[in-house]
């Protein structure tokens, strides 16, 4: 496998060994057969995303509802595939914001060490000693019709502090490295050693903890919009389905069953993903020529 | 010269074994240079103690030399190289390049200094990172320090590969790619491409193959001939030592026990503990069965050192007493260029009234075990 | 692992303790089939010291792993391979009769005390064990056992260093305790791969020492694995030398050293900085070691030789006999006159002259 060209900025990736994974096909496939009906839903359904059809309530799967109507008489499937764009964009803006905040204040208490990493490490510790979800719902119950916009920030604000540790310590450990110290032999300023040296090293540990964050706020997410705090009607989420088809889930199940399974099966492949970038970016993994 | 001194009783003089490569001010010169890490306990970090790794070194180092700097784990060998490149802030001492009072220096002006003070490091698979292509890493050096850019660069950092022994296409190629031997001579063009005048060599060819070690030796005296290069030569390895150094340095427990030029050092060494760590070093001839000084004991720890003399409680010297116990022996000068501190290795400065003063119950002899 | 079927017999009146014969260890990885240890043969006497020498990649440690059976996936010993030991073949032993054989009656010294030890048991504790594994022996018992073992590898207050943990223990006094371990069941035969490595000079000659006089006292043999020729002088009566995966040289540790016979050994000794022989320039073994998934055709040295010549290129050396328990896979056993005209090997004209 050819190795990217000498680049200018010379911190490059080299380039992972995906051959031979099935786990990586699988994964991948599945994330882009989510994020594809996600994309075309418009395409892949002829009723609109809160269009109620009168006389359609609550009718079980068949061929013109796949996924049967709710009690209102939306075409589930409709709302599942909508839903899926609110519950992946949150889910991938979120966890833009936690993996950034969290490498940034990782790496700046992993490089720096002394006073500024026990600061920043004890204010990890409170945050982490926070109830996450309880902190969500008062906040939501406070301000009931958050802007989604504004519930992407708190979500992606509140789940970067486990990565925070986890890139701490990477970053600890790869700062005792020769090569750091040849770099600041040969004269670089902290902010070269930090994005040349260190950050490109930690990389690994972040690609492997993005995907576990993504999935967390899914479910997150879905379970703040089951209790009927986060994403409100009439916008679809998985989780305000599932809590539409909770109220009638003896009668209905199949309104709360298929967002449910929707979120099971992005959440599978989301973790799958992490597995397998853990392995990919093992550098005993790489090619040799 | 009038450097301050160095220890209790020490004469105000400084070690400066002379060799024919000494001409003109040194380039490097390190006084009473100390390094004390707190030790920290508790859940509050007090310190309850310091672990003294560097305890009042000095040395001078001329352009073009080699100066050997050798010793165990733990003597601090590694520790004074840091702190002479200020990867490493001494808690005392001073450290004075081509003039300039490195210790003071910050900022653009330190920067500048390490253009021409470079290191290569033993370990060839931590000192260069992996994600970065060995000619950005040979690169990096170029554009920090404005020396070349664009083309004028790459050609150089090809320049830079063959000079070391290694082909310029590689330039492209990443550090797992290569062999410990391969990536040892990428850390050495590293160096070189500031075009530096000390290179502190932290035990160079201490990770590699016998075979590839030479090849690395002969290179590093190869570059030194070419280019006029001082190197401060830290290794365990005496051997390789004794080859590539024109002085040798040897250390234990923070201290220089013994300063000389490299033919006097292996030849007729002073100090006790030398003399054990030469005899100590397997010898690949069957034939030759040497009378071993074997020490007993492990080194003490650099946290709790022996009073008096910091060798006294392994030392072998037929002489040894109470007087070691008590007095801490000088770095003085044994025979021309021959420095080592022992007070029963004659000649010394500390009379004998003086140790006997201290409980002192033999008179110093010489002693020279055959090795 | 597949247990391959049953190697060579090798029956005699004197038969030797341990008995290799024709070992292969391969690694089956992605990047091809690297062959670590291919076809490697020799023999350790009773109380015999055995030296295995060669650089990284040769293959030795690799070797003394295969001995213990300590190989993991996706490494394998190949079928044909035969590790006789006292009598037993031990490539086709259950796992469980291969257990009773680790420790108790072929124990290991590693490298890395350090990562050698749990840190989390008592060094006392962690040789008990041994004795607790392989006897019946009381907690008790077993105990005081480790006490006098400690005591017997020199372990200065034996009583009091059988309660620490590693951590507090130097480097040395660790290896110590590595060898009391292996020493525990009085096994008759000790692996002791780089023993000394990882440890100080004046350390080393102690454990040297040590070694040299624990074999006198109890008639152990000891295959000695290192890179270092100097602890092979001192230690070894006997030297094999490894190369690519290969035994490339064995001799008496005299003659090997007055007058080796294969290029590599000869190599290896003259790039050796020696003390009181200074030289202006070190002699080089040029290029490095191929890769085991890819050892070339004839002879596997020939790229770094200073000797080969077609012949070389065309015709995998056999371990040729020498006489004298000498053997050498050169041709030049049967050419011997093209000692006279070495050449610039191969690997030194493909990189660039500096």
């Amino acid at each position: 496998m050819p190795l990217p060209p000498l680049l200018i900025s010379g911190a490059s990736t080299p380039a992972p060994r995906w051959r031979g994974s099935k786990t990586a096909v699988v994964a991948c496939a599945a994330l882009v057969v989510v994020v594809l009906l996600a994309l075309l839903a418009p395409v892949l359904t002829s009723y609109g995303e809160a269009q109620i059809l009168p006389g359609s309530e609550l009718l079980p799967p068949s061929r013109t509802h796949l996924f049967g109507t709710d009690v209102l008489g939306r075409d589930v499937l409709t709302r599942v595939l909508y839903g899926s764009r609110i519950s992946l964009g949150l889910a991938f803006l979120a966890t833009v914001v936690a993996t950034a905040l969290g490498t940034a204040v990782g790496a700046a208490a992993g490089y720096s060490g002394g006073r500024v990493d026990a600061l920043l490490m004890r204010l990890v510790d409170t945050l982490l000693a926070l109830p996450r979800v309880l902190l969500l719902i008062g906040l939501l119950a406070i301000w009931p019709q958050l802007p989604l916009h504004v519930f992407v920030l708190v979500l992606g604000l509140t789940a970067w502090f486990p990565l925070s540790r986890l890139v701490r310590a990477e970053v600890r450990a790869i700062v005792t490295r020769d090569h750091v110290l040849a770099a600041r032999a040969l004269g670089s300023g902290h902010l070269q050693i930090v994005f040349r040296h260190v950050l490109p090293n930690a990389i690994g540990t972040v690609l492997v903890a993005a995907p576990l964050i993504a999935g967390g706020v899914i479910v997150l997410e879905a379970g703040l919009s089951f209790l009927g705090v986060g994403v409100q009607p009439p916008t679809a989420s998985w989780g305000s389905i599932a809590y539409d088809g909770f109220e009638v889930v003896n009668s209905a199940w199949w309104v709360a069953l298929f967002p449910g399974l929707a979120i099971a099966f992005t959440v599978t492949a989301i973790n799958m993903l992490g597995d397998v970038l853990r392995d990919a970016l093992d550098p005993r993994q790489l090619p040799l020529r | 010269m009038t450097p301050p001194s160095a220890g209790v009783g020490t004469p105000d003089v400084h070690p400066t074994p002379t060799t024919s490569r000494q001409s003109g001010p040194p380039l490097l010169e390190v006084r009473d240079l100390v390094k004390h890490f707190p030790i920290r306990r508790g859940i509050l970090g007090r310190t309850v103690g310091h672990v003294r790794a560097v305890d009042g070194v000095s040395f001078q180092l001329w352009p073009g030399e080699t100066l050997g700097l050798v010793g165990e784990s733990g003597c601090g060998k590694s520790t004074t190289g840091r702190m002479v490149l200020r990867l490493l802030e001494p808690s005392a001492g001073s450290v004075h390049f081509d003039g300039a009072d490195v210790l003071a220096l910050s900022g653009a002006r330190l920067r500048a200094m390490r253009r021409h003070a470079q290191i290569i490091f033993q370990d060839p698979f931590s000192s260069l990172n992996p994600r970065m292509t060995i000619g950005a890493a040979i690169r990096e050096g170029l554009t920090i320090h404005r020396i070349a850019a664009g083309e004028a660069a790459d050609r150089r950092v090809r320049e830079l590969l063959s000079e070391v022994g290694l082909r310029p296409q590689f330039a492209d190629r990443y550090p797992h790619e290569f062999s410990g031997g391969q990536r040892q001579r990428v850390g050495i063009a590293r160096a070189l491409s500031v075009s530096p005048r000390l290179i502190v060599c932290d035990e160079p060819v201490s990770a590699l193959d016998v075979s590839v070690q030479a090849q690395v030796v002969n290179l590093l005296q190869d570059l030194q001939r070419d280019r006029g290069l001082a190197y401060l030569f830290i290794a365990h390895d005496l051997s390789v030592v004794e080859h590539i150094a024109d002085r040798v340095a040897v250390m234990y427990l923070g201290h220089i026990v013994e300063l000389a030029s490299a033919t006097d050092i292996y030849r007729e060494p002073l100090m006790p503990y030398t003399q054990a760590l030469l005899s100590a070093v397997p010898v690949p001839d069957p034939t030759v069965r040497s009378t071993r000084v074997v020490l007993s004991g492990d080194v003490p720890s650099p946290a709790n050192p022996p009073s008096g003399c910091v060798f006294h409680p392994r030392c072998q010297h037929p002489r040894k007493d109470e007087a070691c116990t008590k007095l801490v022996p000088p770095l003085e000068e044994k025979s021309a260029g021959h420095w080592a501190a022992c007070i029963k290795q004659p000649p010394t400065t500390v009379h004998w009234e003086v140790q006997k003063a201290a409980g002192g119950t033999r008179q110093p002899e010489r002693y020279l075990p055959d090795l | 692992m597949t247990p391959p079927p049953k190697g060579a017999d090798a029956p005699g009146a004197e038969a030797p303790l341990l008995s290799v014969t024709d070992l292969r260890t391969y690694f089956h990885t992605n990047n091809g089939v690297a062959r670590a240890v291919d076809g490697v043969s020799f023999t350790v006497a009773q109380g015999e010291t055995v030296g295995l020498v060669g650089e990284s990649g040769c293959g030795k440690s690799v070797t003394a792993l295969s001995l213990m059976r300590l190989i993991q996936s996706p490494g394998r010993i190949e079928p044909g391979s035969s590790v006789r030991f006292e009598g037993t073949e031990l490539l086709t032993l259950s796992e469980a009769d291969m257990r009773r054989v680790r420790g108790n009656r072929m124990a290991m010294v590693f490298q890395e005390p350090m990562s050698a030890l749990n840190p989390v048991f008592t060094v006392g504790d962690q040789i008990a064990e041994v004795a607790r594994i392989h006897s019946r022996a009381s907690r008790r018992d077993a105990w005081r056992q480790a006490v006098a073992m400690l005591e017997l590898t020199g372990m200065p207050a034996p009583e009091q260093r059988a309660h620490e943990y590693p951590h507090q223990l130097s480097g040395g006094m660790r290896q110590r305790v590595l060898i009391a371990m292996a020493l525990m069941m009085n096994p008759a035969l000790i692996v002791a791969d780089e023993p000394t490595t990882a440890l100080d000079v004046t350390i080393q000659a102690q454990i040297l020492e040590l070694l040299a006089d624990l074999q006198r006292r109890t008639g152990t043999s000891i295959l000695m694995i290192t890179h270092d020729l100097g602890v092979i002088a001192e230690t070894a009566r006997r030297v094999i030398v490894m190369y690519a995966g290969e035994v490339v040289e064995q001799s008496a540790v005299g003659p090997l050293f007055a007058t080796p016979h294969h290029p590599y050994t000869e190599g290896l000794l003259a790039a050796m900085p020696r003390m009181g022989r200074r030289r202006d320039r070190l002699r080089v073994i040029p290029g490095t070691v191929p890769p085991p998934t890819d050892w070339p055709t004839g002879c596997r040295f020939r790229a770094r030789c200073q000797y080969s010549w077609d012949r070389c290129a065309n015709e995998h050396p056999p371990l040729y006999d020498l006489g004298d328990g000498r053997r050498s896979r050169c041709h030049l056993a049967v050419e011997p006159g093209r000692r006279a005209h070495p050449h610039e090997p191969l690997a030194a004209q493909a990189v660039p002259a500096r």
